[in-house]
């Protein structure tokens, strides 16, 4: 026996003090906020939280929010659950593609799914304009209005229903359906009598997380309800800081303060209702299972195509005319084809090369660090009780919770004064939405690893801990490479999400640090909508291409990394 | 080679207590079993052997060191052990020589020594032509064999085994069983085996523990234990067999068949002693002439291939399991001799 081996207490100390530190992290942005806005209170009625709630502004705001969620949420249950019933229960055919379609429009950043319906409505959409259907000049644009709003956040978070209920779907034991259609129940009273109900978690999940989703976006409303006067709460915040700076930064603080209760109440909301309404399943579940449509099948099937063509193909196809016209309200035909607009954004706008720089930059280095510090910190989620893994949980999710709007205002609030210490200042940096991006993203990329980690077989660690590694050693030569794919997968998920991230840069941006979402609202902001849709189109493109590249590694996958693959 | 002391070790997990004061001395070199039924404490006590769990009270030794007390703990990288996992525990992402070499790599052995000692290893378990295999590839035996070839790769002190026969099928069990006897017999390692068939444990062991409830039932060899079981839960666990009361005999004592007769006989309030007798000790004699000797109905007979199982009823009313190379009809009175019994200790 060669001895060689060490103690290893060291370093588990080195690891519980690591996540004690990225915990702490997580939640001192939103306690900063809490500070700035109740520290006030003392000055009574001329605090600033009294203040806000005292202007007509914000319950206007409030109830413009409120209104557009909901709506928006009513839309996104009927299209999500249209979806997942259709296509988790029924021997529908193409449900790989149809999935893939219908999971696209959560991945493509709002600001360009705002941009591209913009370009499919309206006098000057091009698209009308080439099949000659375009309305008389000097109509008004249909989506500048809180209907308009609220359909494109429906669009926008319908996914989320599909996901929900989806997954809700396939644990639902096939055994259950079999029992009540050997009973005699006919596939209809199935449906309505067995799966509905059992399934309502689902639903209620699904929408929970529509609603909170809506409540925090801030491309659609910025991009459709400001040409119009209406905003909801993120676009007011973020109005009043264009306009005054960080001068009002405390009132700001408990706007954010007012908006982020909101959607943490719609979270506890969803979780009491979820336990309330969830049920011991026994059997085997993590099928799909296959009514029969019978000759319902091609109409069935035409109605989920005709609902995607109106929802993704038809924007889609609007944006890429507009990209291709030499301006706005020209007409596309063999003639005037031009793609001058691409040569514009890719060869001679300076600004666009930087954002995307920014933008490849923050979201590239962003997943880098969040891969690094992921699987050390699931590591040592795995280890705690029970309670206390549950609390840490909440703690690194609350950032990725709260709007990005708040986290923004936090951030700034933190940062707007040099950092103590150090003396570094991060404000008007790239550096500060960087920061903000670690606290949003984390617990996109710690998620996959914790499933990852989660399923693999303990016997597994331990057979090496007895054959003589230490804590590192086994992270590295035995966890690693054995959760890597989900680690890659959490990684790739961060960059899709902060490549294309607008509300929290939409608040930090300076001049110089643009990020590709900033770029593209003040394009179409500035009257550069050809040039805003070209660009708009690589996003998608790219998009598509990192969705595909996560498709194509989702069989090494735990269950539910990849979202658009139940 | 160093002998493994158990010395009172408790663990508790919250209010529950799952070894309750275990004292084992396992000499060096010797392959002992951890018998008990689900939830007896066994496995826990394994992995606080591991080093997995820590120790609630008591201590575990290793020769002249302390492995673990309730102030020191040891931790399973430093206690020089291997164990056979249950589901095998191979890491997917290497391949069958680099899973045996892995201990070796951790012990800073390369070239020539390690390409070596893997093979010797592989060679030991017949699998030297799966070197490069990746795990995944192998049928569960093969994989058990990976396994085991891992555990002696650095010639550990202790090898420990963690219900390693539980995923395999019957057949499997048998040659598995074989190999490890091999393995046990070649490498003279200190074996702990922990599994919940008992004859598993009578096949291989030198000495089985017997727990239950996280308690020692009975330490002893398989011979003692089926031949001379201390209460009657470890009777009815170990093999098959009947328990009657006898007025004969005290506990621990061994009943000849005419004092045996004797205290069957004689009337129930003074039939206090419990007796173990197994089914091979049971003469049945169906030809008797009628009301003489021990009276007994047939309730039912079991075909098992050499012979019959029958299950008979006493006219005391206890039952009795008996052998018998014929079938015999249900209800058929017959007449018995027990040639031998075992007075057990009673149970409060």
């Amino acid at each position: 026996m060669v001895p060689g081996l060490t103690d290893g207490s060291q370093q588990r100390w080195l690891l519980t003090l690591l996540m004690l530190v990225i915990v702490a992290l997580s939640l001192v942005p939103s306690l900063r906020l809490l500070m700035e806005a109740l520290g006030d209170l003392a000055q009574g009625s001329e605090s600033p939280l009294w203040r806000v709630l005292q202007a007509e502004s914000t319950w206007r705001a409030l109830w413009r929010s409120l209104y557009t969620s909901g709506l928006g949420m009513l839309i996104a249950l009927l299209l999500g659950s249209l979806f997942a019933f259709v296509i988790t229960l029924t021997d529908i055919r193409g449900k790989t593609g149809l999935v893939f379609c219908f999971m696209l429009p959560m991945m493509i950043p709002p600001q360009v799914t705002a941009l591209s319906w913009l370009q499919l409505f309206g006098p000057a959409s091009p698209l009308l304009k080439s099949i000659g259907m375009a309305p008389p000049l000097g109509s008004p644009q249909p989506l500048y209005s809180a209907e308009g709003i609220a359909l494109l956040l429906g669009i926008q978070s319908a996914p989320l229903v599909f996901l929900a209920l989806r997954t809700s779907l396939l644990s639902l034991p096939r055994e259950l359906v079999e029992a009540a259609r050997i009973s005699g129940a006919r596939q209809s009273q199935v449906w309505g009598q067995i799966i509905l109900p059992v399934t309502r978690s689902g639903l209620v999940a699904g929408g929970a997380m529509a609603f909170i989703s809506s409540l925090g976006n801030f491309g659609i409303p910025a991009m459709l309800g400001i040409p119009a006067g209406y905003y909801v709460l993120p676009t007011l915040i973020y109005q009043r800081m264009a306009s005054f700076g960080t001068g009002v930064l405390a009132e700001m603080a408990s706007l954010s303060l007012l908006i982020g209760a909101l959607a943490l109440a719609g979270v506890a909301l969803q979780q009491a209702w979820m336990k309330r309404s969830r049920f011991g399943l026994v059997g085997h579940g993590g099928r799909a299972h296959d009514f029969a449509l019978g000759r319902w099948r091609g109409g069935v099937t035409a109605l989920l195509v005709a609902v995607l063509l109106a929802i993704l193909v038809a924007p889609l196809a609007a944006l890429v005319v507009s990209s291709l016209v030499p301006a706005m309200g020209v007409p596309l035909s063999w003639e005037t084809i031009t793609l001058n607009a691409y040569h514009e954004v890719i060869g001679r706008q300076g600004a666009t090369w930087r954002a995307v720089r920014n933008s490849f930059w923050l979201a590239g280095s962003a997943a880098v660090v969040l891969m690094l510090c992921s699987l050390p910190l699931a590591y040592c989620l795995q280890r705690l009780p029970r309670r206390w893994q549950g609390l840490a949980l909440s703690a690194i999710e609350l950032p990725y919770a709260l709007p990005g709007v708040v986290l923004a205002v936090a951030c700034i609030l933190l940062f707007v004064r040099p950092i103590p210490l150090v003396n570094v200042a991060l404000y008007g940096s790239l550096g500060l939405i960087f920061v903000a991006y670690l606290a949003r993203f984390l617990v996109v990329c710690l998620k996959p690893v914790a499933a990852g980690l989660a399923q693999l077989d303990p016997s597994l660690e331990e057979a090496a801990q007895l054959a003589g590694a230490g804590p590192w050693r086994r992270l590295g030569g035995i966890v690693l490479p054995l959760v890597a794919p989900a680690l890659f997968a959490g990684g790739l998920l961060v960059f899709l999400l902060a490549v294309n991230e607008l509300t929290v840069s939409a608040l930090l941006w300076s001049a110089g640090n643009e990020t590709l979402g900033v770029l593209i609202f003040n394009l179409d902001e500035g009257g550069e909508s050809v040039l805003a849709a070209a660009l708009s189109v690589l996003v998608v493109a790219m998009v598509a291409a990192l969705m595909l590249c996560l498709s194509l590694l989702a069989y090494r996958l735990p269950r539910g990394v990849v979202p658009w693959q139940g | 080679m160093a002998g493994l002391t158990i010395e009172s070790v408790s663990k508790r997990f919250g209010e529950q207590t799952a070894v309750d004061g275990l004292s084992l001395e396992i000499e060096p070199g010797e392959f002992v079993a951890l018998l008990g039924p689900s939830g007896c404490g066994k496995t826990t006590m394994l992995r606080m052997l591991a080093g997995f769990e820590a120790v609630s009270a008591g201590e575990i030794r290793l020769g002249g060191r302390t492995l673990a007390s309730r102030e020191r703990q040891v931790p399973p990288e430093q206690r020089n052990m291997a164990m056979v996992f249950q589901s095998y525990a191979l890491w997917p992402h290497m391949s069958v020589a680099d899973n045996v070499g892995y201990p070796l790599k951790l012990r800073r052995l390369g070239g020539e020594v390690y390409r070596r000692q893997v093979a010797k290893a592989l060679a030991m378990v017949e699998l030297a032509p799966y070197a490069q295999r990746s795990p995944q590839e192998l049928s569960g035996g093969q994989r058990q064999r990976v396994a085991l070839a891992r555990c002696l790769v650095t010639d550990p002190d202790v090898v420990l085994l963690d219900e390693p026969l539980a995923n395999l099928d019957r057949h499997l069990r048998a040659s598995m069983e074989l190999s490890f006897r091999d393995f046990h017999r070649r490498t003279r390692a200190t074996l702990v085996y922990v599994t919940h068939d008992q004859s598993e444990a009578m096949a291989l062991a030198d000495r089985i523990a017997v727990m239950r409830d996280g308690r020692l039932a009975q330490w002893a060899t398989p011979q003692t234990l089926y031949r001379q079981p201390r209460s009657a839960w470890v009777a009815s666990f170990i093999g098959q067999g009947s328990l009657l009361d006898v007025a004969a005999g005290r506990p621990g004592q061994r009943l000849e068949e005419a004092a045996l007769m004797r205290g069957l006989a004689a009337v129930a309030a003074e039939r206090t002693q419990p007796l173990l007798v197994r089914p091979e000790h049971v003469t049945v004699l169906p030809d008797a002439p009628p009301r003489q000797g021990l009276q007994a109905r047939v309730e039912s007979a079991t075909f098992r291939g050499e012979r019959y199982e029958l299950h008979l009823r006493l006219e005391s009313g206890e039952a009795l399991l008996a052998y018998h190379h014929t079938a015999l009809g249900e209800g058929q009175q017959v007449a018995l001799t027990l040639r031998e019994g075992w007075c057990l200790e009673l149970e409060i």
